[in-house]
């Protein structure tokens, strides 16, 4: 259940003033407050968005994500094919390719 | 009959925000199409308008996810999304909170739903509303579907929210109007944006307009995936709003595939045909 926790922490940054405040003055310890696996805690911090969108976060939670870090349309569009020629197919969730994996 | 008006619409966040990259025929054509709309719904002099949508977790979050759930407040606000990224101006929208809690009560004697006294509207409401209602001026009561995160709800119990609905919004004195809006095949925020599979649309768009409810009902999550990609889940909205209007057969006024808004945009509007008296659930 890591995922939940790595797109709860996206969602709320998308959403809540209060913990993009706490990611501007201290990412690290926001991200203490999540549940993460090294792979992921590196995802979120670089960021990896290729990576992220192949562990299986949701599209509508990452391109925000995507957005604030200053990844614009095409970059993000491109960084997504990135992690799939990287890391493989899209491991989990909605956005597994229909017939791929699970 | 309080049901005044019915119609569908695309939201997809680049239909304002990546504008000035569409080719600006279709782009027109199809900003052409929602004024038509909106002039059709001004004409019916709605009270309201209920935006049968399928939000991006905006205020829904798998930590506690309703399949269904209708606003119930005097005003909301949106977009929730960056201004510049959708190219939308964050305002206050008015809503009904005491036609929405006539409305949810009623509903509630035919099916189970959730209700929300604050909500924020993402760009799955603004965008329509930025043609629809520009000057934000009619109030709005929203209705989200889960297309987002599975489990999501079965195509059937969608047809029977709209069903529900239809009846009690003609318990009400209020003229309503309802709109549905959601992509049909569409790959958002993939690297397959602005793919579109034309084809499945447009069958599944006659399903819609003729009103078939067997053959609506009959798509699967596997081929709805498989053809219509993680966007096409978003066809509840479109079966809820022909739940809404059973019996009605509607009208195309806009389709067209426009890629860098990731979606086949849409603009159809039903022509509402009054419910037979003691027709069969």
């Amino acid at each position: 259940m890591s995922l939940y926790h790595v797109q709860k922490l996206l969602y709320q940054l998308n959403r809540d003033p209060s913990v993009r405040t706490r990611y501007e003055q201290s990412f690290e310890t926001l991200l203490e407050d999540y549940e993460l696996t090294e792979e992921e805690r590196r995802a979120v911090r670089e960021p990896d968005i290729g990576l992220l969108y192949v562990m299986g976060v949701n599209g509508q939670i990452l391109m925000h994500y995507a957005a604030l870090r200053g990844f614009e349309w095409d970059r993000y569009i491109e960084a997504m094919r990135e992690g799939e020629r990287r890391y493989g197919p899209v491991r989990t969730g909605l956005y597994v390719r229909a017939g791929e994996g699970s | 009959m309080s049901l005044v008006f019915a119609g569908a619409c695309s939201h997809a966040p680049g239909i304002t925000g990546r504008a000035e990259r569409a080719d600006p025929a279709l782009r027109d054509a199809f900003y052409a199409a929602l004024a038509h709309m909106r002039a059709a719904l001004e004409a019916e002099r709605p009270d309201a308008l209920v935006v049968i949508g399928a939000e991006h977790f905006a205020n829904f979050f798998m930590n506690n996810m309703p399949s269904l759930c209708v606003g119930m407040a005097d005003s909301y606000e949106g977009p929730i999304e960056d201004e510049a990224w959708l190219a939308i101006r964050r305002t206050r929208v008015p809503g009904a909170a005491a036609l929405s809690q006539r409305l949810i009560t009623a509903m509630m004697e035919d099916v189970d739903l959730a209700y929300a006294q604050e909500w924020k509207f993402d760009h799955g409401i603004m965008v329509p509303l930025n043609f629809l209602t520009p000057r934000y001026d009619l109030p709005v009561i929203p209705v989200n579907i889960n297309c987002q995160g599975p489990p999501l709800i079965p195509l059937h119990r969608c047809w029977a929210f709209g069903r529900a609905l239809r009846r009690a919004c003609d318990r009400q004195p209020e003229r309503i109007a309802v709109i549905a809006t959601g992509g049909i095949s569409h790959w958002p925020a993939t690297p397959d944006s602005g793919k579109i599979n034309e084809a499945w649309d447009r069958a599944f768009l006659e399903r819609f307009l003729a009103n078939r409810r067997a053959e609506l009902l009959a798509y699967s999550d596997a081929e709805t995936h498989r053809e219509a990609g993680q966007g096409g889940f978003e066809i509840r909205t479109f079966v809820a709003l022909a739940g809404c209007t059973e019996g009605s057969r509607g009208e195309l006024w806009f389709y067209a595939p426009i890629p860098i808004f990731a979606v086949g945009c849409t603009v159809a509007v039903m022509r509402i045909v009054p419910l037979t008296p003691g027709a069969s659930p």
